[in-house]
């Protein structure tokens, strides 16, 4: 039987299936015993495990998440709720150093399974300090693998092979795409029919959306629903694109993201991360380093430029990668 | 808790062996960076902070554990990894960065793992708080037991993590003992000049933690104290902040000068002090302390043997391990 369901009830599934079964997962972080994390995805569960395997934390990130890894590191599998992604600068240290390197540094003698969920994202009026994407600045980290499922079939089926995986996994979910309360209607692209059972979804395989001949448009997260949006607009123009998926960046599908561009020949990488740096420069390279004569025209960036978020909403929404900017570029592609 | 004779000179062969390591590889160290000092320079590359002054430390708290036990270490490890038995043959080859060493030559000097004795250490600043705390908690859901050790300099119990850390351990009951190895120094920046308080262990009041402070480096009283600190964890009474005043012989890493020490602060050798206080009071004979040092300096002299005749990894070694449970 499946279900229609927001990422946030299709996350919550895979986490209680794969607590029910294995003593070793256990819940730490900020209000998760009260508030179930920040995306619902421990919702209830503090009601139904108790104090003991669902721990609300002190407002001590790098307490906390250290605390995770060392109990990686004693035979547990945690699963951290961070909230947002922009107060990884206080706890920084754990990501960079110890969670990503000890299984390296150890020679393989010592793993660290542990899964550390994370809010990504604007568009809602939060300014600088709650806005931020950042997947650059984890995806930069040797031994850190990092996902970012954009839809609740991905979002279950993701967060089973996180769980099962043995290694530090950083599992970001754009705020805007997960179906919660306090972010409106959810968006519909993002609701997926989910199998009640247990499925994985393996990383480092990019998802076609939609396939197109004249230009591929990647995303990850919310750029992918804007990049949909902009695909129904092209569409009615004549132009038909196709939307990728990255929803890996490490392992990162370089040759989804080739064979997407061999077949139109056009590419527009959209990123509501920082322009500079970043996943937009590696999708790019990826191509050009393989055959930089796939290219029919010089590839586009559509990204957050290298600002701040400002707060007001006529500020923010210009410097956002939504829609009209992505179909814009694309028209100028086709030009 | 008193200790008998027979472990007093466990005591001693600890130290001695902790010793006879860290001389060893002070030794190694200089060949090929005289007369040009490079860190890269030489078989025994990098930096290297040598545990000389410190062994009291992890000889007396040591003895106080069970195999159960739990520790994170510092950038500073060796007189720890030592007192908790690990692999001294294996911790010497990493050092050299060889193949057979502890993590295969992907961590160095710093870096010492040794899962089968529960031992890892890192060369963050304290960043094995958490990684301790964390274990302990990993107990505490498992319902197995065992005491958590974070072994941290003093430097260390400013920087964020310690009070983090040492907020949910006095919150949780944690079964966590925080030893901060006070030697006075951080680098080139002395206590006095880091610290608003004379005792780090005063602020375990801070924490809903209990502090002990050992004022000599002495093994018998740091043993004293850890071993007050387990009986407390182990009943479920919470955590304790160990501070012991101890000593850096041989500076922050070799090649430290220490020319920022002024005369009134020379530290003095525990080592001496300990053999002479055994003999004083009849524990051993001067022949059998000879005999432990001789021992020590033996059993190194295998562990370097061993060490260099094993072959370095191969380069393209460099890319196994980033990930578990893949190919390389």
């Amino acid at each position: 039987m499946s279900r229609i369901l927001t990422m946030s009830r299709a996350g919550r599934e895979a986490l209680d299936w794969e607590m029910e079964r294995r003593p070793e997962i256990f819940c730490l972080g900020e209000d998760v015993f009260k508030f179930g994390g920040i995306f619902g995805t421990m919702d209830g569960f503090g009601a139904k495990y108790g104090p003991e395997r669902v721990i609300s934390t002190p407002i001590s990130e790098t307490g906390f998440i250290g605390m995770a890894a060392g109990a990686a590191m004693a035979g547990m599998h945690p699963v951290v709720d961070l909230a947002y992604i922009d107060f990884i600068g206080v706890c920084y240290n754990v990501l960079l150093n110890c969670a990503s390197k000890t299984h390296y540094m150890s020679g393989g003698a010592v793993k660290v399974p542990m899964t550390l969920l994370i809010g990504t994202g604007g568009g809602y009026n939060n300014a600088a300090q709650h806005s931020q994407c950042l997947h650059a600045t984890v995806a930069h980290i040797p031994g850190a693998k990092v996902v970012y499922p954009s839809n609740a079939y991905d979002a279950k089926g993701m967060l089973h092979t996180a769980l099962r995986d043995e290694n530090f996994v950083i599992f970001l979910t754009h705020k805007g795409t997960a179906g919660v309360g306090w972010m409106g209607t959810p968006i519909k692209t993002t609701l997926s029919e989910v199998p009640e059972e247990p499925y994985t979804v393996p990383f480092g395989k990019v998802k076609v959306y939609r396939e197109g001949t004249d230009v591929t448009i990647t995303g990850l997260g919310m750029s992918v629903h804007e990049s949909l949006k902009a695909a129904d607009e092209l569409e009615k123009e004549g132009i038909s694109a196709e939307v990728v998926d990255l929803r890996s960046l490490v392992p990162l599908d370089r040759e989804g993201i080739i064979a997407s561009v061999a077949k139109t020949g056009r590419l527009i990488v959209t990123d509501e991360d920082y322009m500079s740096y970043g996943v937009s420069g590696e999708v790019i390279t990826t191509v050009t380093e393989h055959d930089p004569t796939l290219f029919r025209k010089p590839p586009v960036r559509v990204t957050t430029p290298d600002i701040p978020i400002p707060f007001a909403r006529p500020m923010e929404q210009a410097i956002l990668p939504l829609a009209g900017r992505i179909a814009d570029a694309a028209r100028k592609l086709m030009a | 808790m008193e200790l008998t004779a027979e472990q007093r000179k466990g005591l001693y062969r600890t130290m001695a062996l902790s010793r006879a390591f860290d001389d060893a590889m002070i030794a190694l160290y200089w060949e090929g960076k005289l007369p040009i000092f490079q860190f890269g320079a030489g078989p025994l590359p990098g930096e290297l902070h040598c545990s000389n002054g410190a062994e009291p430390v992890g000889a007396g708290i040591c003895a106080a554990l069970g195999p159960e036990d739990m520790l994170t270490a510092d950038h500073r490890p060796h007189h720890v990894a030592v007192a908790r038995g690990v692999d001294l043959d294996r911790m010497a080859a990493e050092l050299l960065g060889k193949k057979p060493g502890l993590s295969q030559g992907k961590g160095g000097h710093m870096h010492i793992y040794d899962p089968s004795v529960n031992f890892a250490s890192s060369g963050i600043i304290a960043e094995g708080m958490a990684v301790a705390a964390g274990m302990a908690l990993a107990r505490r859901i498992q319902k197995r037991p065992g005491v958590a050790l974070a072994f941290i300099g003093e430097g260390a119990a400013n920087q964020g993590a310690f009070h983090e850390v040492c907020n949910m351990v006095g919150l949780w009951k944690l079964p966590v003992i925080v030893v901060v190895q006070d030697n006075e120094w951080g680098v080139s920046t002395a206590k006095s000049e880091s610290t608003a308080i004379e005792r780090n262990a005063d602020r375990a009041v801070a924490y809903g933690m209990a502090g002990e402070w050992v004022g000599t480096n002495d093994p018998d009283d740091i043993y004293a104290a850890a071993a007050r600190a387990v009986a407390r964890a182990r009943a479920g009474e919470g955590g304790t902040i160990l501070e012991v005043k101890t000593a850096r012989l041989t500076g922050h890493f070799m090649g430290d000068q220490q020319a920022y020490i002024p005369e009134q602060m020379k530290q003095v050798d525990p080592i001496p002090l300990y053999r002479e206080k055994l003999i004083r009071e009849g524990v051993l004979s001067a022949e059998e302390a000879d005999a432990i040092e001789a021992e020590a300096k033996a059993r190194m002299a295998r562990a370097m043997e061993f060490a260099k005749a094993a072959p370095y990894p191969d380069p393209s070694e460099a890319f196994d391990h980033v990930f578990a449970g893949e190919a390389a």
